[in-house]
């Protein structure tokens, strides 16, 4: 009870130093907010490479082309010799005749099945094919290297070139928004460092008549670790409202995808929503460490 | 009973001015005293090694059962709590009413509203500001402003008033008022009262017990003292 009664103090008194010193709190709040903008569109980006990614790599299939003249047996010990590949997920080989393959793209085109329509058994020029996924895409080469070794293989597809590229472009520039979301991070906790410093200063008759009058350290620091937080809060209020209503609109004016239908972006509900989420956390996090380091600097408690 | 105690204690600053040499000290609970001597004697420094201002650097204190010397900075509050601190310059917030400045002492320690407000107003009773309330602090003369410092002091009952240089800033009249309210606590409340001061008239009026610091040194110590020029 009697540490909630103290809590409430705090806060009030948060809430109090914001507005009394409301240009200083502007201040660090528009710094807190710029910078927020910024870990905002590093956030987004970060998820919408990494759900590109992931969809690019549960899609990445190894087609191997099986020679005409393999029989039965031949096939069978092809399969055993997949299965003993480390890289390859086990579960998910998929072994298909050329009379499958030929039904299969008869299907998904008119044009297709008017011209297959005329192959017989003998002519089909197609081939049984294995459809492999492997676990670990960044070994994928060396995997499609490994299976062509394997006898009475005779071509073995992967989409190598531009997905490669471009999941080794993703990946750094995914490094680089880690890098720019830390130092970011650090920015802010320095501004707001200083403007609970200047508060502590301004404040400082009022904490030195508390300490007289024996209040222990926790009542002293909690209303500046508390206006730390609030600070980051409403520093988080612009760039929220930019996600919420910018995300949107941009999906939209985009179509959902960035360059080619290959690329798409996250769907706006409710992912922008967990972003911001993420942004008032970061805001309240950094707001919240900022100001206890500046109270144990210039507080001497 | 002895509620303050000072044994060997040696206060030397960084810059290497030593205000204090080998103090010996025992103070009886709820006695008045009086600790006089000229500007840089060292009286200040001892008032501030009471409240755990300033830390000895030699020696033991012992205020209210507390081992001051020893006592870690995340506890000082534990001693404070014992304690009602006057000075010269009243320390009162500005923007604060009399009700709120007092009322700020018991809040910090997590004190009821309810309770605030029973003891907040009969502190100021005692100082008899009652009427001024909800005045601030500039709206009031240096006397009054100096009884609501009081009030505050004694706002949580504590076990001793320690006042540094209440009457500093008065003329001779209000010091005189100012000095007995205090006389007042220590004979209502028991409340052990020690004075640094100055000034030579409420000394010589009060006849309390006076300690008589020189250089950093206990010069005297007597019950029912006063103010000796020679000595000081």
């Amino acid at each position: 009870m009697k540490m909630l009664r103290m809590f409430g103090r705090s806060i009030r008194d948060a809430f109090r130093s914001v507005f009394r010193n409301f240009s200083l709190s502007l201040a660090s709040i528009s710094c807190i907010a710029i910078t927020l903008v910024i870990v905002a569109i590093s956030v987004l980006t970060f998820f919408n490479i990494k759900n590109f990614t992931n969809e690019i790599e549960k899609d990445l299939t190894i087609v191997a082309f099986v020679d005409n003249d393999a029989d039965d047996e031949d096939i069978e010990r092809i399969k055993t010799k997949l299965q003993s590949n480390e890289n390859i997920d086990r579960s998910k080989i998929v072994y298909k005749t050329k009379k499958q393959v030929k039904e299969e793209m008869q299907k998904e085109s008119d044009i297709f099945n008017s011209v297959m329509n005329e192959w017989d058994e003998k002519d089909n020029p197609l081939k049984d094919t294995f459809q492999i996924k492997v676990k670990d895409v960044e070994k994928i080469k060396s995997t499609a290297d490994d299976i062509k070794e394997i006898e009475k293989i005779n071509t073995v597809r992967y989409g190598e070139g531009l997905v490669d590229k471009l999941i080794s472009a993703f990946d750094t520039i995914q490094k680089v928004t880690y890098g720019a979301v830390i130092a970011l991070v650090i920015v802010t906790m320095f501004l707001i460092v200083n403007t609970i410093k200047l508060t502590i200063y301004s404040r400082k008759r009022e904490i030195s008549i508390m300490r007289l009058v024996g209040a222990n350290n926790f009542t002293i620091k909690t209303p500046f670790v508390i206006e730390g937080m609030f600070l980051g809060l409403l520093g988080s209020v612009v760039p929220i409202l930019l996600i919420v209503f910018g995300y949107p609109y941009i999906y939209k004016s985009l179509n959902g995808y960035v360059f080619s239908p290959l690329i798409n972006l996250i769907r706006p509900y409710p992912f922008i929503y967990n972003v911001s989420c993420i942004v008032a956390i970061i805001g309240m996090v950094v707001g919240m460490i900022g100001s206890a380091k500046a109270v144990r600097k210039y507080l001497k408690v | 009973m002895d509620i303050i105690r000072l044994k060997n204690v040696k206060k030397q600053y960084k810059n290497g001015t030593t205000a204090l040499y080998d103090i010996n000290l025992s103070i009886k609970k709820g006695s008045f005293v009086f600790i006089i001597g000229g500007s840089g004697s060292g009286k200040s420094t001892l008032m501030k090694l009471l409240y755990r201002e300033e830390k000895p650097t030699k020696g033991q204190i012992i205020v209210g059962g507390i081992n001051v010397a020893k006592l870690r900075n995340s506890k000082i509050y534990k001693l404070r709590r014992n304690l009602g601190i006057v000075f010269q310059d009243y320390r009162l917030l500005p923007k604060q009413t009399i009700y709120e400045n007092v009322a700020f002492a018991m809040e910090v320690i997590g004190a009821t509203k309810q309770e605030t407000r029973v003891k907040v107003l009969k502190a100021l009773e005692i100082v008899g500001l009652k009427n001024k309330i909800h005045n601030y602090p500039d709206q009031l003369s240096g006397g009054e402003q100096q009884r609501v410092a009081i009030a505050r002091a004694i706002v949580n009952n504590p076990k001793m008033l320690l006042c540094d240089e209440p009457t500093g800033n008065l003329d001779p009249e209000k010091s005189m008022e100012i000095m007995h309210i205090i006389e007042k606590i220590n004979n209502d409340w028991g409340t052990t009262v020690i004075v640094v001061t100055h000034d030579k008239d409420i000394v010589n009026k009060m006849k309390k017990q006076v300690i008589t610091i020189k250089d950093g040194r206990i010069i005297n110590n007597v019950e029912k003292g006063t103010y000796d020029n020679e000595n000081a």
